[in-house]
Order: structure tokens, then C-alpha cells, then sequence
């Protein structure tokens, strides 16, 4: 009887526990599963693995902002929409230097910030949009150039493409363009856009680029690859005529002459 | 209750250490003085010694990262001195919210605060698991998003944002509802210490327990008073605490009137006082 009422009362003990802890952990799944998610104008530091994995590998302890030289990077504290502990930057506010030597990576104890990136030219923290082209300077046609003369990558990441200008119908507009194969995402650009609110903007990857469906073949691609063509022979173009009237490459339209 | 002995020494040192390990931490970001960088996640002595806290690197490793050296190696330092002086040392000796739950509960006995929630002191495996499961389950530390321990010392040293509130909560809680109840009942971190010292050789004594005059003096300030029972009272256990909850904080030696407490190894035998004195 009484090792009967001590073993329920045990079981009863141990289903309490266990209710009480499954709810604290469906609790706090739930929180870290909405307080994890990064705003778009935070950035991690370079070499920071997948958003994903770096909340697995960061350790929260803080030594890469300690060893951050121009101090950009600030550890994220409660309240903040940044998951608690970790670092992260705002380039509006503080753009990453790009040290040659990657003092935060190195700082890194776990790998959280990936030790394998050694060339801050390979980093992709980010990728700079000019989202505004109806605020940018230069696309006012203005020569504001600020965002090309600052980008560490100088013609790489950020080259100017001239254009005519409409609107005067006399002068150029040189037109900002951001490449993506160079360009690291530190946000030179947009810290030093000379606008009230910046009209270039560095924007997460996932964010700013797009992605060709994966069965999509670009032929001209294919056919360098090739080396020639790959559809033989070239069909010439045809187009859909009035009868009797047939299209010849270099003399225009042109009777069809009965055979 | 029996008098006092004179000077609480150990719970002096306590202190003392307590505010040497912050100081070591702030003498950087307050005074320039870059002896240690980071905080008990991680950090880094003299751009040299590595210490990590292994439990959040368990978690990392659940949650499927492969660290670095660096944070393997400062977790095997942290392992094997925890696993010799006694893991809950980390509790009493090094852990900020220690002062905090002190406090609650110094403040408690004060006000004559009695009652409240009852939760088993094996919770705190319980949530042990829990945060294990949620590393392994969400891919992300998941307990660090609300550690109350980590909050409060990174706060300190990188700017406490809401942190604060944490640390509030943990105090309230104590102070209201819960005698011991953070540190006592439900901490994991502390939980999981306990585990990590399960064979630590440091140990609290008793080798005049012999001396014992039932004013359960010790009973009353230990904050883990379950530990003290058995080898206190029971003959046939020897005279050493052995239990990994005991935070070898020395409380015990500081309040009891007839010394019989003393920090001793985990190998106490016989004690000289018990041999020579008579059976009652």
C-alpha cells in the first residue's frame, strides 16, 4: 500500500517534471525560432557561415568585436532584433573596413566565422542594390560617383556605365552598376551615400539576388562552351510575311519569285 | 542557534573571488587593460590561455558545428579543472548570478518570505535535457537566447540591452516564489556542472562531526541543505560530502560553532575525532 501511493506518487512527480520542462522547451523553440531570424539591415561579419549554421557555431563570447580595428561590430543584446550574443554590423551606421588580415575570423574560436576565407575579396557578407534610381545622384545625372570612389573594389564591384541623358538630351548619366561577382557586401557604399536616407543599399544575398530556374540554358553560354553551336545546322530566321513576299538578310523584303 | 564563529572566511573569499573573476573581465572594456577578452562562453587570457564553457560548446556540437581548436582546447581546460575542484564550484565561486540568488535569498530569510512553488531539485536536469534536445533539434544554441548566467555577464562587459530584466526575474523569483529556486532547482548550467564534477576530489569534510550539536546552523545557510544530511547524521556514510549538488561554497564551515566542517578530498576516511570520542 505504501510503496504503491510512493510509486504513483513518484510516476505523478516524474510526469509533472516532464510536462513542465516539454513546455519550457516548446517555449523556448518557439522564441528562439522568431528571435533568430536577422533583419535585413544586419550583417554578419565576414566569413560567417549560413545564417543557420552560425547560430549553431557561434559561441556568443564577443572576440570578434573586441578584435574588430575600426570597432564596427557590436554583439547583439536583448531587446535587440538580432539573435542575443551574436555580432553583427549596420552599414548605414558603420561599414566593414575589409582588413586584409581578417582579425575577426582569426579571433574566432569555433569557426563560427569560417577560417578557410583568407582573402577578404572572397567575402560575401552581403550584396550591394542601388535600390533608388529616382534619388541617386548620378542617376539625376549629377556626378556624385561617391559610392564608385569608395568601394574597396574600385571597377570591380562597382563600375559607372555611361548612358544618354533624356531628360537634357546633351549630357551622360553614369549609372552606377553593382557586380556581384566582386563585390563583398561591406557597405562602403551605402555608409558614404551622400543622401539624407542612402539610395544604394547593401541587401542580404538571399534578398538581392535572383535565381535562374535550374533547367534554364543560356545558349550563348552553351555555345561557347561548346565551341560552336549547338543546334546544326544555324536556322535563319524567318518571319511571318504577307504571301508572296519573303525576307532575305542584307536586301530586305523582296518579292517571292515563283520557282 | 549557537554563536557564530567570528568571520565568515570562506564566504569572504567567495566574494572576494567572485569580484576578481568581473574585475578580470572589466579591467578591459572599463580601464583598457586587456588581460582577458570575451566572457564564460568563451575567452581568451593573455591572447594565450583558451577557457570555453563546455556545456555551450556540447550545444554547438548538437546543434552540428565542428569547432576550432581554440574552442576545443579552452573546454578540456575548463573540463578538467572543474572535474577536480567540483563542478558546482563554478556556481559558488565564478557564476554572477550567484551574488544575485544570495542575495533573494539572504533578503528572503529576512523578510520571513515562507512557502511557495515546490519543484523537484531534479528539474534542473530536466531542463538540462530540454536545452540539449532544442540544440540538436533547432540546429541553434537555443539556450542562449535567455541564459540568465550568460545574460548578465556579457552584459556587463558588451552593454546589457534588456538583459537586465533576466536578471530581475531570476531574483524576483527567488525572492517570491521559490526559496533557492534558480540555482537550487532549475539552473542547467548549473545542473550540468554538477555532472561535469561528479568525481571532483575537492570536497567538503566533516571530521568532527562527532562535535555536531543538532543546531542545524548548516542546514540553514546551505543552499543545497540535502547534501549535508547523510554524511552528517548517518554513521555508516563517511564523513564527506560527496554529492555533486555541493557547490563547495563553505558556507557550512563558516557558520558551524563546533568546526566540523572542513574542505577535505573526496578520500576522507575515518576522521581523528570521531575514533576518539565515545559513542553517546
Amino acid at each position: 500500500m505504501n510503496a504503491s501511493t510512493s510509486r504513483r506518487q513518484f510516476i505523478v512527480d516524474a510526469a509533472r517534471m516532464a510536462c513542465g520542462v516539454g513546455m519550457a522547451g516548446l517555449g523556448l523553440g518557439a522564441y528562439v525560432k522568431q528571435a533568430q531570424a536577422l533583419p535585413p539591415v544586419a550583417f554578419r561579419p565576414p566569413g560567417a557561415r549560413s545564417e543557420q549554421d552560425f547560430l549553431g557555431a557561434c559561441i556568443r563570447c564577443g572576440l570578434c568585436v573586441r578584435d574588430c580595428p575600426p570597432q564596427i561590430l557590436g554583439l547583439a543584446q536583448p531587446g535587440q532584433p538580432v539573435a542575443t550574443g551574436t555580432p553583427y554590423f549596420v552599414a548605414r551606421s558603420g561599414a566593414c573596413e575589409m582588413c586584409e588580415n581578417l582579425p575577426c575570423i582569426k579571433a574566432c574560436p569555433t569557426g563560427a566565422l569560417d577560417h578557410r576565407l583568407t582573402d577578404v575579396a572572397q567575402a560575401r557578407m552581403g550584396l550591394a542594390v542601388l535600390v533608388d534610381h529616382e534619388t541617386c545622384l548620378n542617376f539625376l545625372g549629377l556626378r556624385c560617383d561617391v559610392c564608385y570612389r569608395v568601394c574597396p573594389l574600385i571597377d570591380k564591384a562597382i563600375t559607372l556605365e555611361p548612358r544618354h541623358n533624356e531628360r537634357t538630351g546633351r549630357h551622360t548619366i553614369f549609372e552606377p552598376v553593382v557586380h556581384a561577382d566582386a563585390c563583398t557586401g561591406c557597405g562602403k557604399c551605402e555608409a558614404s551615400c551622400v543622401l539624407e536616407v542612402a539610395a544604394i543599399k547593401v541587401l542580404p544575398m538571399p534578398l538581392a539576388k535572383g535565381e535562374l530556374g535550374s533547367h534554364y540554358r543560356l545558349g550563348w553560354k552553351e555555345k561557347e562552351k561548346a565551341g560552336g553551336s549547338l543546334v546544326a545546322p544555324e536556322i535563319e530566321h524567318r518571319y511571318q510575311l504577307p504571301e508572296g513576299l519573303r525576307y532575305e538578310a542584307g536586301k530586305g523584303l523582296a518579292t517571292e519569285t515563283p520557282q | 542557534m549557537s554563536a557564530r564563529a567570528s568571520v565568515p572566511k570562506w564566504l569572504l573569499l567567495r566574494r572576494g573571488a567572485q569580484l576578481a573573476f568581473l574585475a578580470l573581465f572589466l579591467a578591459g572594456p572599463w580601464f583598457g587593460f586587456w588581460i582577458v577578452k570575451g566572457n564564460y562562453n568563451y575567452s581568451l587570457t593573455l591572447d594565450l590561455l583558451p577557457l570555453t564553457d563546455p556545456y555551450v560548446l556540447l550545444q554547438s556540437l548538437l546543434a552540428g558545428h565542428r569547432p576550432e581548436r581554440n574552442a576545443l582546447l579552452g573546454a578540456a581546460i575548463v573540463a578538467v579543472c572543474y572535474a577536480l575542484v567540483g563542478g558546482r564550484v563554478f556556481c559558488a565561486w565564478v557564476c554572477p548570478v550567484n551574488p544575485v540568488t544570495d542575495l533573494a535569498a539572504w533578503l528572503r530569510s529576512r523578510l520571513g518570505i515562507k512557502g511557495g512553488a515546490h519543484v523537484s531539485r531534479h528539474a534542473r536536469f530536466g531542463l538540462l535535457a530540454m536545452t540539449l534536445v532544442l540544440a540538436l533539434a533547432t540546429g541553434s544554441i537555443a539556450w542562449e537566447f535567455v541564459n540568465p548566467v550568460s545574460l548578465l555577464h556579457r552584459g556587463l562587459f558588451f552593454g546589457f540591452g534588456l538583459a537586465w530584466t533576466a536578471v530581475l526575474a531570476v531574483f524576483l523569483f527567488d525572492l517570491v516564489f521559490m526559496n533557492r529556486g534558480w540555482c537550487g532547482h532549475l539552473c542547467p548550467v548549473g545542473a550540468f556542472y554538477s555532472l561535469l564534477g561528479h568525481r571532483s576530489l575537492l570536497r567538503v569534510a566533516l571530521p568532527r562531526r562527532a562535535a555536531c550539536d543538532d543546531c542545524n546552523d548548516c542546514f540553514a545557510v546551505c543552499p543545497e541543505p540535502l547534501v549535508i544530511r547523510a554524511p552528517l547524521k548517518d554513521a555508516g556514510v563517511r564523513p564527506v560530502i560527496l554529492s555533486p549538488q555541493c557547490t563547495n561554497c563553505g558556507r557550512c564551515i563558516d557558520v558551524c560553532a563546533k568546526d566540523v566542517f572542513a574542505f577535505g578530498t573526496r578520500f576522507q576516511h575515518s576522521p581523528p575525532l570521531d575514533a576518539c570520542q565515545a559513542p553517546k
